[in-house]
């Protein structure tokens, strides 16, 4: 049958947690076609040139970069949930994983599915009887209900703020350029593109940085994602054991996102931390030696955070100028561990070494913007231990990884929607450069109003009439 | 008392159909049911008032000219007749997209109002009768008749109510009012009454009009002369344009300054307004010169247009200064404006009250949900303007002629015509002033070009009825060369030749590097099909009558093709929900999961397409999902 909705939509379909395998669900026209762009089979196998109702092993990947080995399922529509066609991909579960599958097919043109999308459709395509049906209205209305909730909450402060006083510039532009194309005679619109640009330019800078603060929310949902690094024997385990301490009753354990990792969670005083840790960093500590620093710096790259461990009884070396090339650019604390030896290395030291092995043209005054704190420890004797908490609760509350008070995105659709302004503000952009005439900008200007006002819940409505004669005087 | 016992006596013509009102909607409706076939009698207080324009002496304008192109599209009368009786012409907005282009013409309203008149005298089946409607009869909720105020009963099948601003009308200025219509005409203060026994919802609404003055009390030297078009562009598609090209006459330019607003401020207590006399709020869109002078406080002057009324009036008036303020005021205000040092008030501005309806108890084809066969348009409806009115009348009329045919009713979408957006936004939207139409409201407006209103409604103007065969063969012609003529730019290729890139630079456009199609030439923003006749080696000879009109269409087409598309891909979305159409008989009470807010006000408006459904405030997204599910159930 003709499928009612030309979008293809996108789902995790297993729950975010502990299963040893996770889903992502995809239905709609162009799902086989977003399938292929993530999938690498064997020979440059095309899905969409396979048969219904079959089975393909491979891997899903973001350009060259492999995500993880997967099967993917094919079902042509009719003959699938949706009655469209449908696309599932089983990884190895893991939070992180699915969540980037999902992520990964939205840039490749799935859009995110709304809640119990998958079923209305399903139902819209005529696949499920009458009772099902009216267990999907009472669903669709009820999960409406809950997204309306759970959103306002979310909204309730800043973001809500922060996307009103984007929206109002944008629509207070639009209604100028309006109120002029409705009444030329009175209201004189020539030469607009240019104020317009600077206004533009300066609101896809913060689109821009909302979108950023994404990666930020999904702390918030996910833990902070935590790496351990350290020479071996520096205390890495001691350390993990030392942090799990007292909360050791309420870590849960998640079994990996690929088979070799796996994560403890830890909860510091309302901070949620996900310390991912090598299989096996608790049967040896050699972790440097074991993995390499290749692996070393993989995990490092996705870390939000770093917890460098130092044996301060013994004097840094190539390991530890290596390590500190790999934190230059992430959020870290580096631990001066067995403060109850004799210590060789201080603070001093470290900062040498890090400006040493990070900048060839190093000045002294650099040595003011070391701002990784050191903090002295005994992991053995549990020394230092409440400083490195405080320490940890400081960097998330007052620095830049807090994410208590500071505007941040954590739902995927609110950041598809300030995708999508952001994309309606560079087409204003192309407009003017193009030199297009002014009424061709409100029209994207009106689209990025509305896809703001996705995220807050509101149409355009009257808005624009509204703004035209609230701003502007017409004439007559 | 408006009739005895004795007086009553059944007319026996046979109408089949009655109009009540002669103005712009008024007009339109009968000429479309009378030239549909249907016997047709209008009446109206004033044989002499005939579409008449008793505010500003323009028909069109930002998207109202939209209006009256898509009126003329579709058969009606407006365009044809400001064609032969405008005395300036502009298109406005020249230097924007094509999108906003909007004619413009200044009428002479004596002479359009004449011209209007004779078309409906000519006009077979129909026929002009100076009386007041005073009751709408019906039995079991369908239309059987009307009766005047002198007791006569008219029976007929259906009944368009274009009163426009006539009902329970009341002037006011200062202190002063008076129950009649504008310009002092007669006003209907009875039907009203048998509008609410038939259970419609009556509301009041409030407009102005600036005052009119003596062209030989004003003193131009001290105003900016304002000109029409050098090459005039015609309304109606079946105008000549070589016949528009008239002598025009000059509109004048002038600004109000800090004497006329402090004069204002210090009278604002005077106001009928702010002494409560007058209870509706004005429309925003036109808002007299006192709100002006309140709400954008910081302006130190308003534009002020003296327009003619006409070629044979000394008339003029006043665009920009309507005004509800005492006549002293008005003289005193009016005398601060440079050039008006010495004016004579020939007709004092005023406020004007009137009874209208709630156009959401109206179908989309504008007739009332709950009485067969009444249909409505123009002010009666709760909009503004000539345009607006003739749209809605031409709509309300096409519809009762296919009422009475057994026809489905003709409704136009939002993605097809202005005409769809003002009809759609009237019977969905709640709204507490005049409505006006604006091109901002059109979600699809790159689509709604008043360029293209032929190609977007002829074919349904045909089909209706109202458009010859003749017409309609040279629609499709010109169509062909539009389809034909894109599809030979887009694919004739031009190479790097010196003749090539000699005519780039000489329009001061960068050379090629590689071959080129024609269009990708067109699309750069200084260049277009007619320039690039030279290189452009196998181009056919396109009709002369035809000429402009295709190329016109081939350059916009290709100019702005990328933003085209887009809309259209919108529109699809916005069809799939606008086809879902709901059944007549469908039940909200049983749907589980719709929130108690959209059942009421699903079952107040009746939608007739999810699409409608949407758009109605109240109704959540959710609810509309619920609503999907539920009709594909029932399927």
């Amino acid at each position: 049958m003709e499928g009612l909705h030309n979008t293809t939509i996108a789902a995790i379909s297993t729950a975010m947690s502990d299963a040893g395998i996770g889903i992502v669900r995809m239905s709609g026209p162009d799902a086989f076609a977003i399938a292929d762009r993530v999938y690498k089979g064997k020979r440059d196998k095309k899905l969409s040139d396979q048969q219904t109702h079959t089975i393909h092993y491979g891997y899903v990947v973001d350009k060259e970069r492999m995500i993880d080995e997967v099967l993917v399922m094919l079902m042509k529509g009719p003959h699938s949930y949706t009655g469209e066609d449908t696309v599932e991909i089983d990884c190895h579960g893991g939070v992180y994983v699915v969540k980037r599958i999902l992520e990964l097919l939205i840039e490749r043109g799935a859009r995110p599915a709304e809640p119990g999308e998958f079923t209305k459709r399903a139902f819209l395509n005529g696949k499920l009887d009458l009772s099902q049906a009216e267990a999907v209205g009472d669903l669709i209305s009820s999960r409406n209900q809950y997204a309306l909730e759970s959103s306002l909450n979310h909204l309730k402060g800043n973001i809500k703020n922060k996307i009103s006083e984007l929206r109002s510039e944008i629509i207070y532009h639009t209604a100028f350029i309006e109120s002029a194309l409705d009444d030329p005679e009175h209201i004189n619109v020539d030469g607009y593109g240019e104020k317009l640009r600077k206004c533009v330019d300066g609101l896809m800078k913060q689109i821009r940085d909302l979108i950023e603060t994404y990666d930020n929310g999904r702390m918030i949902r996910e833990g902070i994602r935590t790496v351990i690094l350290g020479k071996p024997n520096a205390g890495k385990s001691s350390l993990l054991n030392a942090l799990l301490g007292e909360e050791r009753a309420i870590v849960t354990e998640i079994a990996g996102t690929t088979r070799d990792i796996l994560e403890e969670h830890i909860n510091l005083k309302g901070i949620s931390l996900n310390v991912i840790d090598t299989a096996g960093i608790r049967d040896t500590e050699d972790v440097v030696e074991k993995i390499g620093v290749e692996r070393a710096r993989d995990y490092a790259e996705r870390a939000d955070l770093i917890l460098y461990v130092i044996d301060a009884s013994m004097p840094l070396d190539d390991n530890d100028r290596k390590i500190l090339q790999i934190i230059q650019k992430k959020k870290s604390v580096i631990l001066l561990n067995k403060s109850d030896l004799d210590v060789v290395v201080q603070e001093e030291d470290v900062k040498n070494e890090y400006f040493a092995s990070n900048l060839s043209e190093y000045k002294e005054e650099y040595l003011e913007d070391f701002h990784i704190p050191v903090i002295s420890v005994s992991v053995k004797e549990n020394k230092g231990i409440y400083v490195l908490k405080s320490t940890l609760n400081h960097l998330f509350y007052a620095g830049n990884l807090s994410f208590n008070d500071e505007i941040c995105i954590t739902n995927i659709r609110h950041k598809t929607a300030l995708q999508d302004a952001f994309s309606a503000l560079e087409r204003v952009m192309e407009s003017i450069d193009s030199g297009m005439p002014e009424d061709f900008y409100s029209i994207d200007l009106l689209d990025a109003y509305e896809s703001l006002g996705s995220i807050t819940g509101e149409s355009v409505g009257e808005d624009l009439v509204n703004e035209i004669f609230c701003k502007f005087c017409m004439g007559k | 008392m408006k009739y005895s016992e004795n007086s009553i006596w059944m007319n026996e013509d046979g109408y089949d159909v009655v109009v009540i009102g002669a103005g712009h909607a008024g007009c339109e409706a009968a000429l479309a049911t009378a030239r549909l076939g249907f016997r047709t009698i209008v009446f109206t207080v004033s044989v002499d008032s005939i579409a008449l324009m008793p505010c500003n002496p323009n028909i069109g304008g930002s998207s109202k000219g939209h209006l009256v192109r898509e009126v003329d599209a579709l058969g009606g009368e407006m365009g044809k007749v400001i064609d032969r009786t405008f005395i300036q012409s502009k298109m406005l907005n020249k230097s924007k997209g094509p999108a906003v282009h909007s004619l413009r013409a200044q009428a002479d309203k004596a002479n359009y109002s004449r011209t209007m008149r004779q078309v409906l005298e000519n006009q077979e089946n129909l026929d002009l009768k100076q009386m007041e409607v005073v009751r709408i009869l019906t039995e079991e909720g369908r239309v059987t008749g009307v009766q005047t105020f002198s007791g006569t009963i008219y029976p007929c099948k259906a009944v368009v109510l274009c009163t426009g601003t006539y009902l329970r009308a009341r002037c006011i200025y200062g202190e002063v009012s008076s129950y009649t219509g504008p310009n002092g005409l007669q006003a209907a203060n009875y039907l009203t009454d048998s509008l609410k026994e038939l259970g419609i919802q009556m509301c009041r609404f409030k407009t102005g009009t600036p005052a009119r003055i003596d062209r030989n009390s004003v003193d131009f030297s001290k105003m900016e002369e304002q000109l029409g078009d050098e090459r005039v562009v015609p309304f109606s598609f079946t105008t000549d344009p070589d016949e528009v090209q008239i002598d025009q006459a000059s509109c004048w330019l002038t600004y109000t300054n800090k004497k006329t607003h402090d004069i204002i401020r210090r009278n604002l207590d005077r106001s009928p307004l702010f002494s409560g006399m007058i209870e509706g709020t004005g429309p925003r869109y036109c808002p007299s010169i006192e709100d002006k002078v309140v709400k954008f406080a910081d302006k130190d002057r308003h534009q002020v247009f003296i327009e003619p009324e006409g070629l044979e009036t000394n008339e003029m008036y006043i665009g920009g200064m309507s005004s509800s303020l005492p006549e002293d005021v008005q003289y005193a205000m009016y005398r601060t404006v440079p050039g008006l040092e010495n004016v004579k008030i020939v007709r004092n501005a005023y406020a004007i009250e009137y009874d209208c309806i709630d156009a959401r108890q109206l179908k989309p084809s504008l007739e009332f949900r709950s009485i067969e066969g009444l249909f409505s348009g123009g002010q009666f409806n709760g909009s503004s303007g000539y345009e607006e009115a003739a749209a809605q009348g031409l709509m309300a009329g096409i519809n009762a002629a296919r009422k009475l045919q057994g026809k489905e009713a003709v409704i136009l979408d939002r993605s097809t015509a202005y005409i769809g957006v003002l009809i759609d936004d009237l019977v969905t939207k709640e709204s507490h002033e005049p409505y006006r139409m604006m091109t901002s409201r059109a979600e699809y407006r790159l689509l709604l070009r008043q360029d293209n209103a032929d190609q977007r409604l002829t074919k349904v103007g045909y089909n209706i009825g109202l458009i010859s065969e003749e017409r309609y063969q040279k629609l499709l012609e010109k169509e062909e060369w539009i389809r034909s003529e894109i599809d030979r730019v887009t694919h004739t290729n031009v190479g790097t030749s010196e003749k090539v890139q000699s005519l780039l630079k000489g329009y001061g456009s960068t050379p090629l590097v590689s071959g080129s199609s024609l269009a990708e030439l067109i699309r750069r923003p200084e260049l277009s099909y007619e320039l690039l006749s030279e290189i452009d080696l196998n181009r056919p000879v396109i009709p002369e009558e035809l000429r402009k009109d295709v190329i016109d269409q081939v350059d916009i087409f290709i100019k702005y093709e990328g933003y085209i598309n887009r809309q259209k891909r919108q529109v699809e979305q916005f069809k799939k929900l606008e086809n879902k159409k709901i059944p007549e008989n469908i039940n909200y009470d049983l749907i589980k999961s719709l929130r108690i807010e959209a059942v009421q006000k699903l079952k107040e408006y009746r939608p007739v397409s999810v699409g409608q459904a949407s758009r109605i405030s109240g109704v959540s997204p959710a609810d509309i999902s619920v609503l999907l599910v539920y009709m594909a159930n029932e399927k």
